[in-house]
C-alpha cells in the first residue's frame, strides 16, 4: 500500500512541477525581456530612424510604421474575406461535404508553417513583380489570418440560437439582413475576439515577412517598396554583431510581446461579453 | 379513427385543404383540413410530437428555412394559395407574424428590436418609427415598463419582457394573422397570465393562431380549438364545445387528462 | 430587388470560401511548379536523400535539412508530451477549481509570445546556461546514452528541442486538459470508490479513455515544431551535416528557408529551396491532416 502511495505522490509531484516549470519558464521569458527592452527604450526609439552601426542612440520608427501599416493592409485584406467564408459556412453550408470540406482546409491553412506562406506569396508576387513589397507581405499575412477569423466567426455564428433567426425571418426580412443585422448581432463580441486573435498573431509574424516586405533601413510609405517591420528588424539587428542594434532588438522585441499579451488578455476579456451560447 | 371538423360561422381568414406535409420521408401532417376565424383565436392543442407547432409554421412557411421538406395541398390566406411557388415568403411574413417558444430579442436596443420590422417595410421617417413603436409597445403592455431606457439593449430585460418585446415588434409591422408557439412555456405564472391577458386583447383586432400544450390556457384565450393527434386533426370546433362536450371519445380522454 | 441583395451577399460569401480553398490548392501547385528545375536536377525522391549542400558547386540535396527537422521536433516531442500531460493533470486533478482558469490562461500565455522572441531568449539567454552548465553536467551523467556524449555547444538540436517543446507545450496540454475533462466523472469515482489513488485513476481510467485525444494533441503539436522556423533559425546553428549527437548544431527546412531565400544566388539554388519548402508542406500537410482526422472522429463519438 505505501509503495502504491509513494507512486502517487511522486507522479503528482511531477505533474505540479510541469505546471510550474512552465510558468516558470514564462515569467523567465518575460523577465528577460523586460530588463533588457525597457533599458533600450526612450524617447528616441519611437521617434528615429536607426542610427548606423556602432554608433549610439537611434531609433525604430519606420519599423513601427511599417509594422502598422502591414497589419492595417492585412486585416483589410482577411476581415472581410474570413469574415464573408466564416459566414458562408455557419449560415449557408453548416453541414454537408462542401463545409466540412471547407472547415478541414481551412483548418490545413491554419496550421501551414507561416514560412511555407511567404515562399507562396514570393512565387505568386514578389517574382512576377520584380520587388520586394509591403504590399506582398501584408497578403502573406493576411493568408495566415484568413483561417483563423473564418474559424471564430464560422463558430461564433453558430451560438447564435435559430429561434433568433426565425424571429427575423418571421417578420419578413430577407436572409442578408438576417444574417448582416441580427446574426452578426449577437455574435459581435466573438467576431471582435477572433479579430483581435488574428492581429494578435500576424503582429508578432517574422518568417512570412523575410522575403515579401523584407526589410529597409530608411522611412518608406510606398507599398510597392520594401518596408521595415517591428519583427524583421529584431531578427535582422540580433544577428548582427553590434551591440547596440542587439539592444534595439530587446527593446524590440519588448513593446512587441506586450502588445500581443494585451490583444490576448483582450480578447479573453471580449469573450467572456458574448451575448448568446 | 374518427374525426369531427366544424365548419365555421365567421368570416374564414385562412382555409387550410388537403394539406400534407412531410420532413423528408416523414409525413408529419395528414390531410388537414381546417378553417382559421378572422379576427378571433384559434388554439392548437395535443400530445407533444402531434404535430401542432409544425402546422403552425406552414402558415408563414417558416419551414421553407430548412431543405428537405414538401408541402402538398393548399393554404388560402384571404383566397389566397401561399403554398404557391410564386408566393414573396418576406411579404407574406410580413402579413403572418409569429412569437416563439422562448423570446427572441435581437442583440439591440429595444427600440431598434421593435423598429427592425417597420424598417424592413421601408419606414426611416423618425417621428413615425418613434409613433409606432410606442404603439406597438403599448398594445404589447410593455411601454409603461420601458418608456425610460428604450436605448438600453434588450437582452437586459426579465424573460417575461423579453417576450413581450417580442410580441410588439411582431405586432408592430400590423400583421394581419399573429401565430403564437407555446409563447409562455418559458415564463413564470406572472408573466404567463400578462401575456395571455394580451393574446386575449390582440385576438379582437387580428386574427391569432396558438399552439399550446397547456389545456387550461387553450380555454382561457382561444374562440376555436383544434386537437391534433399524430399528425391528424381529431377535432375541430368552438372552444366551448371542445371543452364540455367533445364529440370523439379520443378529444374528451386528452382534455379531462386520461393520457399525455 | 432583396433577392438580388440575398444573391450578391450569398456570393460574396461563396466566393470568399472558393478563395480559401483555391490558396490551399495554390499553394501546393505554385511550389510544385517553382521546386521544378530542382526535380529534373536531383529526382524528387533522390533529393529527400542527397547529403550534400553546396551552394557553390550548385550540388543541393534535403537530406541534412530533413534530418535536422525530425531530429529537433523528436526532441521537443519527447520533452513536451510528459510535461503536457503533468500540466493536464496538474489543472484538471489537482488544482483548485477557481485558479484553474487562471493556470490555463497563463499557460496559455506561452502560445502567444511571437516566436522571433523564442529565438532572442534562446540565443541571448538560454544558449550561455545550456553551454557552460546544463550540457557539460548531462555529459558528465548521461554520457554513456548514445547520442549523449560529446562536447556542449549551447545552440544546436538541444537548444532548439527545448525552445520547440517551450513552444508546443501550451498547444499539446490545452488539447490534453479538454480531453481529459471530457471523461465522465462517474468513470473516476467508480475507481476512486474501489480504493484507487489519484495517479492509479489517471493511468488506469483517464489516460486510456482519452488516448486518441492525447495522440491528436501530440500530432499537432509535431505539426507545429515541424514547421516552426524563427526560434529554431536563432538557436539551431544552422550547420548542414548529420549531427552525431543532440548537442550538435543542425539544421531545418524552415531555418534554411529562412536564411538562404533572399540570398539564393542561382536559379538551381533558389528552386532547391522551393523543392525544401515543398516537402515541407507536404510534411506538415500530412501529419496535421492525421491529427485533425483524429479530433473530427473523436468528436464523432463524443457527440
Amino acid at each position: 500500500m505505501w509503495r502504491r502511495k509513494l507512486l502517487n505522490h511522486i507522479m503528482m509531484g511531477l505533474s505540479t512541477l510541469s505546471a510550474l516549470v512552465s510558468i516558470l519558464f514564462l515569467v523567465w521569458i518575460l523577465k528577460d525581456l523586460t530588463v533588457r527592452g525597457i533599458s533600450a527604450i526612450n524617447w528616441e526609439f519611437f521617434a528615429e530612424l536607426p542610427a548606423p552601426p556602432g554608433e549610439e542612440g537611434g531609433g525604430i520608427r519606420h519599423a513601427i510604421y511599417g509594422t502598422m501599416v502591414i497589419t492595417l493592409m492585412a486585416s483589410a485584406i482577411a476581415i472581410p474575406i474570413g469574415l464573408l467564408a466564416g459566414t458562408y459556412l455557419s449560415e449557408y453550408a453548416r453541414h454537408g461535404r462542401f463545409g466540412l470540406m471547407v472547415r478541414f482546409l481551412s483548418d490545413i491553412l491554419l496550421s501551414v508553417p507561416s514560412i511555407i506562406v511567404g515562399t507562396f506569396v514570393y512565387a505568386l508576387m514578389v517574382r512576377p513583380m520584380g520587388t520586394f513589397s509591403a504590399l506582398s507581405g501584408a497578403v502573406a499575412l493576411a493568408i495566415i489570418m484568413i483561417p483563423i477569423i473564418l474559424k471564430t466567426t464560422d463558430e461564433v455564428l453558430q451560438l447564435v440560437p435559430d429561434v433568433v433567426r426565425e424571429a427575423a425571418y418571421a417578420l419578413g426580412a430577407p436572409r442578408w439582413v438576417v444574417i448582416t443585422k441580427v446574426v452578426y448581432r449577437g455574435a459581435t463580441a466573438g467576431i471582435m475576439t477572433g479579430i483581435i486573435l488574428g492581429i494578435a498573431r500576424i503582429i508578432g509574424e517574422t518568417a512570412p515577412l523575410l522575403f515579401t516586405s523584407f526589410s529597409n533601413n530608411f522611412w518608406e510609405t510606398n507599398i510597392f517598396r520594401p518596408m521595415a517591420t517591428m519583427t524583421v528588424l529584431i531578427f535582422n539587428y540580433a544577428m548582427s554583431p553590434y551591440e547596440s542594434w542587439q539592444s534595439m532588438a530587446w527593446g524590440a522585441s519588448f513593446i512587441l510581446t506586450v502588445f500581443v499579451l494585451i490583444l490576448n488578455m483582450l480578447s479573453k476579456f471580449l469573450f467572456r461579453g458574448r451575448k448568446y451560447g | 379513427m374518427d374525426r369531427y371538423i366544424a365548419r365555421i360561422q365567421d368570416p374564414v381568414k385562412i382555409e387550410i385543404r388537403h394539406l400534407n406535409f412531410y420532413y423528408g420521408q416523414f409525413h408529419a401532417l395528414k390531410d388537414i383540413n381546417l378553417q382559421i376565424a378572422e379576427r378571433k383565436v384559434t388554439a392548437l392543442i395535443g400530445p407533444s410530437g402531434c404535430g401542432k407547432t409544425t402546422l403552425l409554421r406552414t402558415m408563414n412557411r417558416m419551414h421553407d428555412l430548412y431543405p428537405g421538406n414538401r408541402y402538398e395541398g393548399e393554404i388560402l390566406l384571404d383566397g389566397r394559395n401561399i403554398l404557391d411557388r410564386k408566393m414573396d415568403l418576406m411579404e407574406l411574413r410580413q402579413r403572418v407574424g409569429m412569437v416563439f417558444q422562448k423570446p427572441t430579442p435581437f442583440n439591440a436596443s429595444i427600440f431598434d428590436n421593435v423598429a427592425f420590422g417597420l424598417k424592413l417595410k421601408g419606414i426611416r421617417n423618425r417621428r413615425e418609427l418613434e409613433e409606432r413603436v410606442e404603439k406597438a409597445l403599448r398594445d404589447a403592455a410593455l411601454w409603461d415598463e420601458v418608456k425610460d431606457k428604450l436605448k438600453e439593449n434588450a437582452l437586459s430585460l426579465s424573460g417575461g419582457q423579453q417576450q413581450r418585446l417580442s410580441i410588439a415588434r411582431a405586432i408592430a409591422v400590423e400583421p394581419e394573422v399573429l401565430l403564437f408557439d407555446e409563447p409562455t412555456s418559458a415564463l413564470d405564472p406572472v408573466s404567463t397570465s400578462k401575456i395571455e391577458e394580451l393574446i386575449r386583447r390582440l385576438g379582437q383586432s387580428m386574427t391569432v393562431v396558438i399552439v399550446t400544450h397547456n389545456m387550461q390556457q387553450a380555454a382561457r384565450v382561444s374562440d376555436y380549438t383544434a386537437f391534433m393527434y399524430f399528425g391528424e386533426i381529431i377535432e375541430f370546433n368552438s372552444t366551448d364545445i371542445i371543452f364540455t362536450r367533445p364529440r370523439i371519445k379520443l378529444t374528451e380522454d386528452y382534455i379531462t387528462g386520461r393520457f399525455g | 430587388m432583396e433577392r438580388f441583395k440575398d444573391r450578391l451577399f450569398r456570393g460574396f460569401a461563396f466566393a470568399s470560401t472558393l478563395l480559401v480553398i483555391l490558396v490551399v490548392i495554390a499553394m501546393g501547385i505554385l511550389l510544385l511548379v517553382q521546386s521544378r528545375p530542382a526535380i529534373e536536377k536531383f529526382g524528387f525522391i533522390q533529393f529527400i536523400f542527397r547529403d550534400v549542400w553546396n551552394p557553390v558547386e550548385d550540388e543541393f540535396g534535403g537530406l541534412y535539412a530533413v534530418v535536422g527537422t525530425l531530429l529537433s521536433s523528436a526532441i521537443a516531442i519527447a520533452i513536451a508530451t510528459p510535461v503536457s500531460i503533468g500540466i493536464a493533470i496538474f489543472i484538471t486533478e489537482l488544482s483548485p477549481s477557481a485558479l484553474r482558469g487562471i493556470f490555463s490562461s497563463v499557460i496559455e500565455l506561452l502560445a502567444a509570445i511571437p516566436s522571433i522572441i523564442y529565438g532572442m531568449w534562446g540565443l541571448f539567454v538560454l544558449a550561455p546556461i545550456l553551454k557552460h552548465r546544463v550540457e557539460p553536467w548531462m555529459i558528465e551523467h548521461l554520457g554513456f546514452i548514445p547520442f549523449f556524449d560529446g562536447k556542449p555547444y549551447g545552440i544546436g538540436l538541444f537548444n532548439a528541442g527545448i525552445v520547440l517543446a517551450v513552444m508546443i507545450i501550451p498547444y499539446i496540454s490545452s488539447i490534453v486538459r479538454e480531453v481529459f475533462s471530457l471523461v465522465p466523472d462517474i468513470m473516476k469515482e467508480a475507481a476512486y470508490a474501489v480504493g484507487a489513488t489519484r495517479w492509479e485513476v489517471v493511468r488506469h481510467v483517464v489516460i486510456p479513455y482519452t488516448r486518441s485525444g492525447i495522440m491528436a494533441g501530440i500530432i499537432l503539436g509535431l505539426g507545429r515544431a515541424l514547421g516552426e522556423t524563427m526560434a529554431v533559425t536563432f538557436v539551431i546553428g544552422n550547420a548542414y551535416r548529420i549531427p552525431s549527437t543532440i548537442y550538435e548544431p543542425s539544421i531545418t527546412i524552415a531555418s534554411s528557408l529562412a536564411n538562404e531565400f533572399t540570398e539564393a544566388t542561382t536559379d538551381l539554388h533558389l528552386s532547391s529551396l522551393f523543392l525544401l519548402a515543398f516537402i515541407l508542406f507536404l510534411i506538415t500537410f500530412v501529419v496535421m491532416s492525421i491529427g485533425r482526422l483524429i479530433i473530427m472522429r473523436m468528436g464523432r463519438h463524443v457527440a
